[in-house]
């Protein structure tokens, strides 16, 4: 019988190539073979770098070969998310305006990717410069959900989400600004983390909202990510913001977890994450894994934590505030596309039709936010404003946990919705990181694991954990708890149907 | 269009002048503000460049440190407060010139602020009271191709040097100076000066303003004299030398009281200085409504330097120039004039390594300030970079109070310096520039003289020793200038008594 390699976890192939039982240049094939004949219907992918990856295998399998293996994940294929700069591959953002850039230099996680001899199968779809939960305001078309291809596959990340769920990569990066990992795994049956703030590198993240952004693992078990997420942690020179200390042991958090005791562990769960207009199916697998919490051993209590009702509003007035300055680069100056509006335009007038023509609706509406968001006369009302709950935020966080180490609350408010039924409502397709955002505004780490699929219609749920800053071991623990205590239960993992993606 | 002009006194008899000083300075460090990329002037076009100072997607800032400690020690020569905890902004504007589109600077939390600087004009001292000191980013270099000008206006297209881009800029800005009358513009100039003068003493700037390491923007406006308001103001930018910012000043309050003379109002405006002409034209309006939005870098962590760091940075100090300049003044002996020649000519440091090195100072300014002082005027370079150090002029100096070198040889002397021709003994050497000593040979062309030129010599044997001259030119001819020229008068005038 031959082994599918593609329905492997990357500690599991990472296992098989240190025996020697097969080789990256063969893991490496089996996920591009998959990419071949189910990425059309998913769109996962918006550039994939076949012949990168191999020749990245067929070196991984030298060193290994000669017995100098870089990492315990050396050879295991990943695909990035197109926000994050690739020296060598296009790096669009989901975007018009960047089509066709080639970045001349590596983000910080893609050359510690590259550095641990990870082959790069390419970049992943996005929502457009990653503003979105549903990465319908990708410029390349949107992805679709490998459980019902009619139904989103969340976003902004939902390429990264929709590859690992269909087994087109082991592994993928995300990243995550107010629930872009988070929400994207959660509707795909995917585990999603998002960092502390200042974990991991953003040097070569192309900043959405460089206050909120991390970059984060996108995988199909909780040790995966944990494995993926201390290879790409720690402190970089290059970025201000990213925390001179060491990472948590996560690796070995979520192979404590893993044994399913989770004694002496408080949870805590957010009052004000549930309610009206949360999915009664998302509510009953959320309180069905809350009770396998307790029969773990840990001890859950109820936390209020009333300023994240404002989360909402808050994220929307610094988010397109910071992305309006970011995105005015974005020039035809230097790279990118350049539209010449007519014979010996000026360079406004050029900046002006690029811009226009580069830029999608969704984009444009967050920088005429941002813009006047930061104006002179409304600075003080919204963005000041903003700012000051923003604090309000971080504190209910820090009062939630003197009391417990852990909240939970589930990652988003619903299972996928369809494809355009949301593109012309913005406030309802915001609301679905309802539940995310709160963590992004305190840089607090958080992890969506699968909590198995809503009865109403057959749809994966996330569970979501949220630690203190810099305690992400915690999130590892707990994460990997249910995902054994789930496990146990459901014989195995749960697959979207194969006869979908065909 | 030719501005209408009301003459100088016209203008103080009916108004107040109110000036505001804008003054960047270009620091020195080796890298640039936020990357590693050198800062060196001069190399090939967008080549000290990377994704950072390019602005490219993805890249990030990271704070040079060496940066915020000249902000610092700049921030307390100028007696300001140091913040001990300030942000970095972004000022958002659209421009080709600037790789992100917005400029990272300060806002409303600069580094240093609260200070002064005391200025000597003629012999008082003006206060000049100095608002802030921040710390910036320079912008990229438009070259304007095809024009009739230069500038963007009717230009065909442009070229930008983004090598500029990312150079650690300290932008100084005073209060409002009020007060000055009708000095006005001495008190502009003298600001300038002076603080380019603690900029070199400080070390943290080239700050040549030839070379746009100093700009000097000048804010200007005029009030009804006695009113106590602040009229509207024009800024003029980019005034590159200390007489310019002295004419620039002293050309506005013209052209504004002539606005204002004929019941006009002042437009708020950017106004462009004319070098030539020494005009100033309109640039673009500014009107408050400009709206940079501000807002923190969140890229950028806050700059917290703590009071040890500051204090041990105050222990670095140098000297106040103004009483530096006092204390030399005395030591050197200089006449008023004498010193504020040298110090017109920026030379005070020069004088001071010569005179260090040995030399008198009469002897050291006579060298800096007349033959060096030409020659860098003539190769257009500034006198710092003429090539001749300090040492070699002492060294030069004390070949002729040994009087193995009169000044014309001497001079001889520093062409042979400037041709690298090794340090001045070898160039006499080489060059055979040395004074014959030889009395025979001496004695015997003294003769030949005498004997050509008997009319003269019997002048000279009727008392008038004056005559003595043209013999004496006789001589050195004779010699080729390798003459002692005093004992060839002694020798002339003992053999014809």
């Amino acid at each position: 019988m031959t082994t599918d390699w593609t329905r492997r976890t990357a500690a599991e192939i990472a296992d098989a190539l240190a025996a020697g039982e097969v080789t990256s240049a063969e893991v490496t094939q089996a996920h591009l073979d998959r990419i071949a004949a189910v990425d059309g219907p998913v769109h996962a992918f918006l550039h994939v770098d076949a012949e990168g990856a191999l020749a990245q295998a067929a070196e991984s399998d030298a060193r290994r070969a000669a017995g100098a293996p870089l990492h315990a994940l050396d050879g295991v294929p990943i695909a990035v998310k197109d926000v994050l700069a690739t020296d060598g591959l296009p790096t669009t953002c989901g975007s018009k305006i960047l089509e066709g850039w080639v970045p001349p230099y590596d983000a910080t996680v893609v050359a510690k990717l590259r550095a641990a001899g990870l082959p790069i199968l390419g970049k992943t779809n996005m929502d457009e410069f990653a503003m979105g939960s549903s990465t319908e305001h990708s410029a390349y078309g949107a992805t679709h959900n490998p459980w019902d291809l009619d139904r989103i596959p969340g976003g902004s990340g939902g390429g990264s989400a929709a590859a690992v769920a269909a087994f087109e990569a082991p592994l993928a990066l995300g990243t995550d600004t107010g629930g872009s990992i988070r929400q994207p795994g959660a509707v795909t049956g995917t585990v999603g983390v998002k960092p502390t703030y200042g974990g991991v590198s953003r040097y070569g993240l192309v900043a959405l909202a460089n206050s909120l952004d991390q970059v984060g693992p996108v995988t199909r078990t909780v040790l995966d990510s944990a494995l993926l997420h201390e290879l790409i942690g720690g402190h970089d020179p290059r970025d201000s913001t990213s925390i001179d200390q060491p990472l948590p042991p996560l690796v070995e958090a979520a192979r404590q977890g893993a044994t399913g005791d989770l004694s002496g562990v408080k949870v805590g769960i957010i009052t004000e994450l549930s309610g009206d207009g949360w999915q009664a199916g998302v509510m009953t697998r959320f309180q069905e894994s809350v009770d396998l919490l307790v029969k773990a051993g840990a001890e859950v209590v109820e936390v209020s934590c009333p300023t994240f009702v404002h989360a909402l509003a808050t994220y929307y007035l610094i988010l397109p505030a910071e992305a309006s300055s970011n995105l005015a680069k974005f020039d035809a100056m230097r790279y990118g596309l350049r539209v010449w509006p007519a014979e010996g335009a000026s360079a406004e007038e050029v900046m002006r039709a690029t811009r226009d023509a580069g830029f999608g609706d969704e984009v444009k509406r967050r920088i005429i936010l941002g813009t006047y968001a930061l104006s002179s006369g409304y600075y003080d009302a919204y963005y000041g404003t903003a700012q000051k709950v923003r604090t309000l935020i971080s504190r209910d966080f820090e009062a939630a946990f003197e009391q417990v180490d852990v909240l939970v609350s589930p990652t988003a408010p619903t299972t996928a919705f369809k494809l355009g039924e949301k593109l012309d409502d913005p406030i309802a397709m915001y609301l679905n990181d309802l539940a995310t955002i709160p963590a992004n505004l305190a840089g607090v780490p958080g992890i969506s694991v699968p909590a198995g699929l809503a009865a109403e219609d057959g749809l994966p749920v996330g569970f979501q954990i949220l630690a203190p800053a810099l305690a992400d071991d915690r999130c590892y623990r707990v994460g990997a708890a249910l995902e054994a205590l789930l496990l146990e239960q459901w014989g195995g993992p749960l697959v979207p149907p194969e006869e979908n993606l065909s | 269009m030719t501005d209408t002009l009301v003459a100088f006194d016209d203008v103080l008899a009916s108004y107040d002048p109110a000036m505001g000083l804008e003054v960047h300075v270009e620091l020195n460090t080796v890298t640039k503000m936020f990357c590693g990329c050198p800062t060196e002037f001069g190399a090939e076009p967008n080549t000290q460049v990377c994704p950072t100072c390019l602005g490219l997607p993805g890249a990030m800032p990271v704070v040079n440190g060496k940066a915020v400690e000249s902000a610092i020690r700049i921030g307390l020569a100028l007696n300001c407060d140091i913040a001990e905890w300030c942000r970095f902004a972004r000022k958002n504007y659209f421009y080709p010139d600037m790789p992100k589109n917005f400029q990272t600077s300060q806002y409303d939390e600069p580094i240093a602020f609260e200070g002064f600087m005391d200025v000597d004009v003629d012999g008082e001292t003006f206060r000049v009271e100095i608002e802030r000191a921040h710390m910036e980013e320079d912008t990229g270099k438009a070259t304007h191709v095809g024009g009739a000008t230069g500038r963007i206006h009717g230009a065909d297209h442009s070229l930008i040097d983004y090598n500029r881009a990312g150079i650690p800029l300290i932008e100084i800005v005073t209060k409002p100076i009020l007060g000055a009358g009708a000095k006005a513009p001495d008190v502009a100039r003298a600001y300038v000066s002076q603080l380019r003068d603690l900029i070199v003493a400080l070390g943290v700037s080239e700050a040549r303003m030839d070379q746009g390491n100093l700009r000097a923007d000048v804010n200007l406006s005029l009030s009804p004299k006695g009113s106590g308001t602040l009229g509207t103001r024009s800024e003029t930018k980019n005034v590159n030398s200390f007489r310019s910012v002295e004419r620039a000043v002293r050309y506005e309050m013209s052209r504004h009281a002539a606005v204002l003379d004929a019941g006009e109002k002042v437009l708020q405006e950017t106004r462009h200085w004319h070098e030539d002409t020494g005009v100033t034209t309109s640039g673009r309006e500014k009107s408050d409504a400009e709206d940079y939005r501000y807002f923190p870098e969140p890229d950028l962590v806050p700059v917290a330097p703590s009071r040890e760091w500051v204090e041990e940075l105050r222990g670095t100090l140098p000297e106040n120039p103004v009483a530096k300049r006092a204390r030399l003044q005395g030591d050197w002996g200089y006449t008023d004039l004498e010193m504020r020649d040298v110090v017109a000519a920026g030379v005070v440091g020069l004088i001071e390594e010569t005179v260090a090195a040995g030399a008198s100072p009469q002897a050291a300014r006579k060298w800096w300030l007349s033959e060096l002082g030409r020659r860098a005027n003539d190769a257009g370079v500034d006198i710092t970079d003429l090539g001749v150090a300090p040492a070699q002029v002492a060294a030069v100096q004390a070949l002729v109070d040994g009087g193995s070198l009169n000044d014309k040889l001497a001079r001889q002397v520093f062409d042979g310096l400037l041709a690298g021709e090794g340090t001045p003994e070898e160039v006499v050497a080489a060059r055979g520039l040395a004074i014959v000593s030889d009395e025979g040979a001496l004695s015997a062309a003294v003769d030949g003289a005498i004997a050509a030129n008997p009319d003269v010599a019997d002048k000279i044997r009727d008392g008038k020793v004056a005559a003595a001259g043209a013999l004496i030119g006789a001589v050195m001819k004779e010699m080729r200038g390798q003459a002692d020229a005093g004992r060839v008068r002694e020798l002339i005038l003992e053999k014809l008594s």
